[in-house]
């Protein structure tokens, strides 16, 4: 057995009320020399405060990524996790398991690679850390029999995240894990083989709660939301105000409101200007019992979210402002759409640039055209502020807008 | 040996429902509202009656298969053998009987789980790899994550908070762990140390030159072998030339440094999302517990705590009370490094009387 190297420094993360990771190494290492070395090169990097893995290309048969290779740059002194890489492999939408599952995950692991699985990574994946090599194709086959697959890395499409939804959720406003799965099993070519200019990452939350962070995070955004009044149960509004009493009510419900539509009448029963509800989820969050969203309920889809580099972060920008996600053919067209946009971004990005960042460069309406869709009023915050623009196709563009008025009205 | 290679069944992602606590199927889309009966515990009631009851435990994310497995006889001997994962890494145990609650917790407990995560509470912090996985770590991830939580302990099984508080961190300036009310940052603060040796053979020189956000690396030739060099004046050490060209070395032990950014906000609720903003930098990146870190945070969240107003979360209290006030009431410095120059910074710059005196 190998023996363990001292590791003062993340001894000291073993105390302390959290559940430590340290100590989970340390169970591993008492059977795994991997994790023996793991954890000296861990605290190696502890001391001099310096990172030493260093990428590589390994994968599994057909596919192109998925697999994140580490190779250790101090190897000679901790030989057994000299190939210490990670399998990311995509959890079923909601990250619902059995206990059989997970058992049979361990029991796969333990065999193949280290024992270290963490639930979950930052864009989603089950991250089963420590594999050689030669073990990565043998672990791979197996977990694949087990009926799960591999998650994106590298250009390509990633591996999604929806919230718990409509399993356990009463603010869902769609189907988020059937979403999730058609959509990203529409484009396990672009998961598997990366081949486009960089990360695409969709997310699905089941309301404008966003528990996915999909705004932020999501090239593309699939967000719950509803067009008629949001449902109020009068009779709970009174027992929430008589519970609560009125003053509460009026200061962390009524004037918390946005655009001011929430009333407190003379019989405390609430009163809501749905015409100028912007579906915010505030008052739904803090009377659950009394207000829920409405019943015409859908998705609006947001483009371009993304994290620091290159040009800064960015939020994703509405693109669809509501569209209905029930039969086939609604999901048909969701999946055509991130279709469209994915193809208009690998024509047009330059490599190792985001969408959003694209669209940041040509600008918002020339990427509307490149995609064919109309602009929206909901898509902006405001209108452009600034003179230096040149105008001459206005007519066209305005009768453009008339013309789809009456179409609008006849759908309606 | 290619001729013995199994083909992958491209499955993608996996079907939940069979994985998913027989209630919640059941009543997938029809819950109709719920309750917090204690820290760490939902209940929820769907439209036909049915009722289900959630109990939160925090983990370490990093799980060795015994903790896992550990988890597994927990919910087997207390709960109904199904189990959820948050996106903050909390484990959630479902239970079709009130009853079954207590035990369930006194298990998780004894188990050195933590109950707790939900509502105004502050949950499990969002990381990244660092120096267990990363090839471009400035710090270590779980061992900030594992420090941090042994401090807030108490604030994540109450719900204390004004409004929940999320936390994440990032190893690197790429910033992988996302905005969050309070995100801990490594922020480089020289310009990377080339190996002009190593850079011919290693990098794909214009695709470095590309990376760059500011347009600071440009070729060169040094000691007669083509390689990159950098303008100085120009650079934001931001890192983004690391990872494809690992010659041109960024982490520094001694000036990579700690930033935290407070008011990140992805949620629509009351106010529209918001991006966090810079509060503190030049913290040293000290493990095995970066004291000076978790001192800096919870002085923000104890002003935070102190005197935001119900549902206020972090960033909105900041919104409403200044900027000014902000930096009074937590004794932090305020510098030329907190006013943006970023594009579209004009925006960020006070054009108006709205002063606080």
């Amino acid at each position: 057995m190998t023996k363990m190297h001292p590791t003062p420094m993340l001894d000291q993360l073993e105390g302390g009320p959290w559940p430590s990771f340290v100590t989970g190494f340390k169970r591993l290492a008492e059977k795994n020399p991997m994790m023996v070395d793991l954890l000296g090169q861990l605290e190696h990097s502890y001391e001099n405060r310096k990172g030493y893995w260093k990428g590589g290309t390994v994968s599994v048969y057909g596919y192109g990524g998925g697999v994140i290779p580490r190779f250790s740059e101090v190897a000679e002194k901790f030989p057994a996790s000299a190939e210490f890489h990670t399998l990311r492999i995509m959890p079923p939408p909601g990250m619902h398991y059995d206990t059989n599952i997970l058992r049979a995950l361990c029991d796969i692991w333990d065999r193949h690679g280290s024992g270290l699985l963490a639930l979950h990574g930052q864009s989603g994946d089950m991250m089963f850390q420590g594999c050689t090599s030669e073990n990565v194709q043998k672990a791979f086959d197996e977990i694949n029999e087990l009926g799960f697959d591999m998650g994106g890395a590298g250009p390509s499409v990633r591996t999604s995240m929806s919230c718990v939804g409509a399993a356990r959720c009463e603010h869902s406003c769609f189907s988020e894990a059937i979403a999730h799965r058609k959509v990203m099993n529409s484009f396990v070519d672009d998961l598997h083989r990366p081949a486009l200019p960089y990360k695409f990452k969709f997310k699905f939350s089941g309301c404008p709660n966003d528990c996915v962070n999909s705004i932020q995070r999501a090239d593309m955004a699939v967000i719950g939301t509803w067009r008629d009044d949001i449902q109020v149960d009068q009779d709970e509004v009174r027992e929430f105000v008589r519970s609560k009493g009125r003053q509460y009510v009026m200061d962390n419900v009524v004037t918390r409101c946005p655009t001011n539509c929430i009333s407190l009448r003379e019989d405390d029963s609430l009163e809501i200007d749905n015409r100028n509800c912007v579906h915010c989820m505030h008052c739904i969050n803090v009377m659950t019992k009394a207000l829920s969203p409405g019943q015409d309920r859908g998705v609006s889809v947001l483009v371009g979210g993304k994290r620091t580099l290159k040009i800064g972060d960015l939020f994703g920008t509405v693109i669809v402002p509501f569209m209905k996600l029930e039969k086939e053919e609604d999901y048909d067209e969701l999946i055509e759409l991130a279709e469209t946009i994915i193809d208009f971004w690998a024509e047009n990005g330059l490599e190792h640039e985001r969408c959003g960042e694209m669209i940041e460069r040509i600008g918002f309406a020339n990427f509307l055209e490149g995609i064919e869709r109309d602009v929206d009023p909901a898509m902006i915050a405001q209108p452009r502020s600034n003179s230096y623009i040149r105008m001459d196709g206005w007519d066209d563009e305005a009768d453009k807008w008339f013309q789809r008025q009456p179409d609008k009205a006849a759908t309606a | 040996m290619a001729t013995n290679m199994r083909e992958a069944i491209e499955s993608g992602v996996p079907d939940p429902f069979p994985y998913m606590h027989p209630l919640m199927r059941k009543n997938y889309g029809q819950w109709k509202w719920h309750e917090r009966p204690r820290p760490g515990v939902l209940h929820h009631v769907s439209a036909g009656g049915d009722e289900i009851w959630t109990v939160r435990a925090g983990t370490q994310r990093q799980m060795d298969t015994g903790t896992i497995r550990e988890l597994c006889r927990i919910a087997d001997t207390f709960a109904e053998g199904h189990v959820r994962f948050t996106v903050r890494s909390n484990i959630e145990f479902m239970v079709s009987e009130e009853a079954k609650v207590g035990p369930l917790i006194e298990a998780l407990s004894t188990g050195g789980f933590p109950i707790g995560g939900t509502g105004n509470s502050v949950s499990m912090i969002a990381h990244t790899q660092g120096f267990l996985h990363c090839d471009i770590p400035g710090t270590d991830a779980s061992g900030v994550a594992k420090s941090l939580m042994d401090e807030l302990y108490d604030e994540f099984v109450n719900e204390r908070m004004p409004n929940r508080v999320r936390l994440s961190t990032s190893c690197c300036q790429i910033n992988c762990g996302g905005q969050a009310d309070i995100s801990i940052n490594i922020q480089h603060t020289k310009p990377p140390k080339i190996n002009h040796d190593l850079v011919a053979n290693i990098c794909e020189r214009p695709s470095v030159v590309a990376r760059c956000p500011v347009a600071a690396i440009r070729p060169a030739v040094v000691n007669g072998k083509p390689s990159l060099e950098v303008d100085e004046r120009k650079c934001v050490c931001c890192g983004a030339c690391y990872p494809p060209c690992p010659p041109m070395q960024i982490n520094d032990p001694e000036h990579s440094k700690l930033a935290i950014w407070v008011g990140g906000k992805n949620s629509n609720a009351r106010t529209k999302p918001s991006f966090q903003k810079l509060v503190a930098s030049g913290l040293p990146n000290n493990p095995p517990r970066w004291p000076e870190v978790a001192k800096t945070v919870k002085k923000i969240l104890r002003c935070y705590q102190q005197d935001a107003r119900d549902w206020e979360r972090l960033g909105e209290w900041v919104e409403r009370i200044g900027w000014q006030r902000f930096f009074e009431l937590t004794e932090l410095p305020f510098t030329r490094y907190h006013i943006d120059n970023w594009r579209g910074s004009s925006n960020t710059l006070n054009h108006s009387m709205h002063i606080r005196f």
